[in-house]
């Protein structure tokens, strides 16, 4: 009984002295003192595309905002439909895809805020050498898909709702040329396995360019449209946004942290990352968040036009 | 990436370098074993009594069940990691615990995936025991839960295949751990949910076939050696 007793009054006294800890911590933040910000120790949950993380980018990117927030970010590589599907469950804290047409229906949804430009990149059509349907050096993205459709040549298309799969339809939807047909071929995979079933069946498709650089080795494959980068049409580029989610939909999201990611991304620091990073001594991303011009189109859905304003 | 070397020479049949950090390849093993080791004994501590229960008695629609237990050994795992997610997802029942894309949730699905397999194999060992074993125990004034464990001894060979089974496809399988787990790796190269069987999607993906088949080595080799530990344990039981 007695030892009963004592050992009560030790847990009573443990546990005054733990509330007054608790106490003296509560002002101590209070006065700002704290050398780390009040999200340290917490998990950024980011859902993204498989070319940003494919690529190695986060691995370069993400070390640094770690290292300054006491913080880990959880990187999730979905695809474009994906990463936004798990944002809407309110799964993720904050997005990084490359489809604006989805982008601005999240953001339509009132599921996203703060969306910025991030950086860009640009997709090119590839094919095999001998070119069946006669698209090499074409300045028109449909107007090569035209060409493939009219010659019934093997197309593989992603058909995974991915970023690179919007931009594919889209270009479709601008063409003269219905896909469909033995020649088209939806395969559901990613860039890398589509890029090799395209070699193997000497096929056509869309790519960006990340991708198709970093595995030229390995399939039969050239460029025959360029993207915007080499000075192919603008049809072809492939720009990366980042989004919180909004906390007023999902309030179970770390939004303060996301902010913060946002903030980074977008930074001097994180810009010169992206510029920075190569695969294969090619320079995969272009940084897009830094201009001294004001852009107001970043803020405005895709085909708005900020000129009308001005 | 230093040229020729022991790896190498292991890994001669597939001609290709180690292409991984032993960092990076050992923590995706652990989150691997970890993930397969809890759901497993967590899905034997359920299976083996459900198993002694419906194989030592008779009622009406044992069949019924044993059917229903048969048919979960075909469960699709992709409709399993959804059903998880589901579940695990902050609009789903389990919301508030926060368990989407964590080793936890990943059990979770294994657990649901190798639950079957462990009750029927178990359930088929429990029935083929001899029925004179039961009569004896019962003769010899054993109680019902002596007659359950002496029925598990002689057993034990069809249980240890049981939990080897549900071991098996927990730790080979790939749609749900990547659809519960999100197959997440820190910047530093350290898996927090990339299972063997993820990370081996995540080089097929692309293109990378020949890193991808190393990976499935490493893979292979492990259920081999779980499946000695196991064997060599059961030898020892018939020693002893």
């Amino acid at each position: 009984m007695e030892i009963q007793r004592r050992e009560f009054l030790a847990a009573a006294g443990a546990g005054t002295l733990a509330g007054l800890a608790g106490c003296s911590g509560g002002s101590g933040s209070g006065d700002g003192g704290g050398d780390r910000p009040g999200v340290a120790g917490e998990t950024l949950t980011l859902t993204t595309t498989t070319s940003t993380d494919d690529t190695g980018l986060l691995d370069e990117l993400h070390p640094p905002f770690e290292g300054m927030y006491g913080v880990t970010v959880d990187a999730v590589a979905q695809g474009t439909g994906a990463a936004l599907e798990t944002a809407r469950a309110g799964d993720s804290d904050v997005v990084m895809v490359h489809a604006r047409s989805l982008e601005d229906e999240f953001m339509r949804e009132g599921l996203g805020v703060n969306r910025r430009d991030l950086m860009f990149n640009d997709f090119v059509v590839v094919g095999p050498e001998s070119d069946p349907a006669g698209i090499e050096g074409m300045s028109s993205a449909t107007a090569a898909f035209a060409a493939i459709a009219n010659a019934s040549a093997p197309f593989v298309s992603r058909g995974d709702n991915s970023g690179t799969h919007t931009k594919e339809l889209a270009i479709w939807a601008q063409s003269s040329a219905e896909p469909g047909g033995d020649w088209y071929r939806e395969t559901g995979q990613g860039m890398g396995q589509v890029l090799n079933i395209a070699s193997e069946q000497g096929g056509y498709t869309l790519s960006d360019r990340g991708t198709y650089l970093s595995q030229r080795g390995e399939v039969d494959l050239v460029i025959l449209v360029q993207g915007p980068i080499e000075g192919g049409p603008d049809t072809l580029a492939n720009p990366y946004g980042v989004m919180a989610v909004n906390p007023a939909v999902h309030d179970s999201v770390n939004y303060d942290l996301a902010m913060a990611y946002i903030g980074y991304l977008t930074s001097p620091q994180a810009q010169d990352v992206i510029s920075n990073y190569e695969a294969n001594g090619k320079q995969l991303f272009f940084p897009r968040a830094l201009s001294e011009d004001p852009d107001f189109q970043q803020y405005v859905p895709e085909g708005w036009s900020s000129s009308e304003g001005r | 990436m230093m040229g020729p070397g022991l790896d190498t020479v292991l890994l001669g049949p597939l001609l290709v370098e180690f292409p991984f950090e032993a960092t990076y390849v050992r923590s995706i093993i652990s989150v691997s074993l970890y993930v397969s080791l809890i759901a497993v004994a967590l899905s034997t501590l359920v299976s083996v009594p459900v198993a002694v229960l419906v194989g030592l008695s008779d009622f009406r629609g044992k069949g019924v069940l044993t059917s229903v237990i048969n048919t979960g050994m075909g469960f699709p795992s992709v409709v399993v990691g959804l059903a998880v997610l589901f579940l695990v997802s902050n609009q789903g029942p389990l919301g508030a615990l926060d368990l989407v894309f964590t080793k936890e949730a990943m059990v979770l699905s294994q657990f649901v995936l190798a639950t079957p397999p462990v009750t029927a194999i178990s359930l088929a060992a429990v029935t083929g025991v001899d029925r004179g074993v039961r009569d004896a125990a019962h003769a010899l004034g054993g109680t019902r839960v002596d007659t359950a464990l002496v029925v598990v001894k002689q057993a034990r060979y069809g249980v240890a295949t049981a939990v080897l089974a549900g071991f098996g496809r927990a730790i080979s399988e790939v749609g749900s751990v990547l659809i519960v787990g999100g197959n997440i790796a820190g910047a530093d190269g350290v898996s927090k949910t990339r299972t063997l069987t993820t990370a081996i999607q995540l080089e097929a993906r692309q293109g990378r076939y020949g890193t991808a088949m190393v990976l499935g080595a490493v893979l292979v080799g492990l259920v081999l050696v779980v499946n000695a530990v196991v064997v060599r344990l059961g030898g020892r039981g018939v020693g002893g």
